[in-house]
């Protein structure tokens, strides 16, 4: 596949899917204000997801919302990380964090790609995912530090999450051709920076980095995701299944 | 319109008003606002708090019946837009609560009786969104409705409360036409979208013709809330007004509007139309609508599972202030 076009996919699956399982929360968040918070994020990674399937979709010829309503979980090419389940309030803030933490170095590594449909995008997310960023460690640390209650949930969180968060900082024959061409950074450039936000988000947080550097793969590669996609797309493309051809 | 029956602490007549309370009223006749720190008879405070109350809780709950389309919705666009809309009810929810709040109310205490059945909210929400075409439907008829009631209210007496309306009409008046743009997509469609459509407007007609509440031409509570300026429009007038503006608009989307009795009358230049069931409407109010019970176990559940978080963040809060302050 073209690179330019197998990185959009990847890109936008992932904006798609934790954009989607943010908004599994509208109208049950544990605050007004969380509410309309995580309704925001929801909507910057949806837009996101349509600039990079808008992407994806130029180079192999279908719109964003074929890629999206139309493929099955074999051809998604999203992280493992984000099509884990919501679970508590404390699991969906902790998937956040890792997911930003990792997301803001990649598309600052981006903005600077040799290719300008991918630069232009990754300009334009990166300021909404610095705030992403901002929001999640914030809460990362207000929830490690707050009781003993919700030290214990986000603790919980981190480690049910761990072995899925490091896929993201392993590099497949994709990745690396990506960062040969120029077309994005190599993954080994992100791991300081993503490290050093969790050391320091973490720490402030009181929270324990697990030891174990164990990974789960076979999300960005399509190859094996988890079960919960499939129930996610279940969901999410229903219509457009249930009546083919149908204009909304 | 969010606030329904709304009972009055009021009516009292001029002769026995006290002097403070005549020239309160004499203020409200004049066509001024109130603002929090002026006097207000305690009858005022309370019948506001009620209905901002009840209003606030209407956009809460609001978020539901259309929340559960959002993980459903059929394009990126279609689910961007209805995510869109349904925080800006969340943030109406915000303006109202903090209007309220102005009252001597805190939010934690009107969630409280929310939960607790002692406020209420529209009895709108109380019904299923089952097709794509109910998200039209409520855009279109229920934010319509909420329109017809709140655009007057922008020049209720009560300060905050009037501010809060004018910013939350410029983006009720989007929602409506956001909900008309889906029904016109479903009513030209395909065979199946026609159907959604037709049911949708079937089973959306009479409950937001319930919105307006049951005539209250004979009743002191709208009497007294009308001389306040915390009602400005009696029920059924409203209630007509939105079925001249809406029975158009169905014809030109070629859907049927449910009722055999539909007529114009050239006479008083309005329709003619069938009166909803009262019956249905007050049961529903009582908590018998169709989710009425998923309706409040839901908020009931996003409070209760949401303790710890907000336990946490007020503990974060206070470490961090008694941080600073040792450190100063
Ligand atoms: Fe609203
Ligand atoms: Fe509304
Ligand atoms: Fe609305």
């Amino acid at each position: 596949m073209d690179p330019v076009g197998a990185l959009a996919l990847r890109m936008g699956d992932n904006a798609l899917i934790l954009g989607h399982r943010v908004s599994e929360w509208c109208g049950h968040a544990p605050v007004l204000e969380e509410d309309i918070a995580l309704a925001n994020i929801a909507l910057d990674l949806i837009g996101q997801a349509q600039l990079w399937l808008g992407l994806a979709g130029e180079v192999d010829g279908r719109s964003a919302d074929e890629l999206a309503f139309l493929r099955d979980t074999w051809d998604f090419r999203c992280l493992l990380l984000v099509e884990q389940p919501n679970g508590d309030f404390g699991r969906t803030v902790m998937r956040q964090f890792l997911f930003d933490a990792w997301h803001v170095e990649m598309l600052r590594g981006m903005c600077g790609s040799s290719e300008p449909r991918v630069s232009e995008i990754a300009q334009k997310a990166v300021r909404e995912v610095e705030y992403h960023l901002e929001r999640s460690s914030a809460q990362v640390i207000a929830l490690g530090d707050g009781t003993e209650e919700s030290h214990a949930r986000m603790q919980a969180a981190l480690e049910w999450l761990w072995p899925w968060a490091g896929e993201a900082l392993a590099a497949d024959p994709v990745d690396v051709a990506l960062a040969e061409a120029g077309i994005a950074p190599a993954v080994e450039d992100l791991r300081p920076g993503w490290e050093a936000t969790l050391r320091a988000v973490l720490g402030e947080a009181t929270l324990t980095i697990p030891e174990s550097d164990f990974a789960h793969r076979g999300g960005k590669d399509g190859k094996r995701h988890s079960e919960a996609l499939g129930h996610l797309l279940t969901q999410m493309q229903w219509l457009q299944r249930a009546y083919p051809g149908a204009e909304w | 319109m969010y606030a329904q029956m709304i009972k009055s602490e009021g009516g009292k007549s001029r002769e026995e008003m006290s002097p403070e309370e005549a020239a309160f009223q004499d203020r409200i006749d004049a066509g001024e606002t109130i603002e929090p720190q002026d006097w207000m008879p305690e009858g005022y405070r309370k019948t506001l708090i009620r209905q901002i109350g009840q209003h606030a809780h209407s956009e809460i709950v609001g978020q539901l019946p259309e929340g559960n389309w959002v993980t459903r919705a059929p394009t990126l666009e279609r689910k961007a837009i209805l995510l869109a809309k349904v925080q800006d009810e969340a943030g109406h929810g915000l303006y109202l609560y903090c209007a309220a709040e102005t009252l001597g109310i805190s939010r934690d205490d009107m969630t409280e009786q929310l939960l607790s059945g002692r406020m209420k909210y529209s009895s709108i929400f109380n019904y299923p969104t089952l097709s794509w075409a109910d998200i039209g439907a409520v855009g279109w008829l229920v934010d319509g409705a909420a329109i017809m009631n709140q655009v007057p209210l922008q020049r209720t007496s009560y300060g905050p409360y009037s501010r809060a309306m004018i910013r939350i009409c410029k983006e009720e008046s989007f929602h409506q036409r956001q909900g008309f743009d889906i029904m016109m997509k479903m009513a030209k469609g395909t065979e199946a979208q026609r159907r959604m459509a037709q049911d949708a407007l079937d089973r959306f007609w009479y409950p937001s013709l319930m919105m307006f509440g049951p005539s209250d031409a004979e009743s002191v509570h709208s009497a007294q809330n009308m001389a306040w300026r915390i009602k400005i429009n009696g029920n059924d007038e409203l209630r007509q007004k939105f079925v001249d503006q809406t029975v158009p608009q169905a014809e030109f989307l070629g859907l049927k509007v449910p009722d055999e009795h539909l007529k114009w009358n050239e006479e008083k230049g309005g329709y003619d139309f069938s009166e909803p069931d009262w019956e249905e409407f007050f049961a529903v109010l009582k908590g018998a609508g169709p989710e009425s019970a998923e309706r409040m176990k839901a908020r009931r559940d996003a409070w209760d599972d949401g303790q710890w978080v907000r336990d946490a963040m007020t503990a974060h809060a206070e470490k961090k202030s008694a941080r600073r302050e040792a450190a100063e």
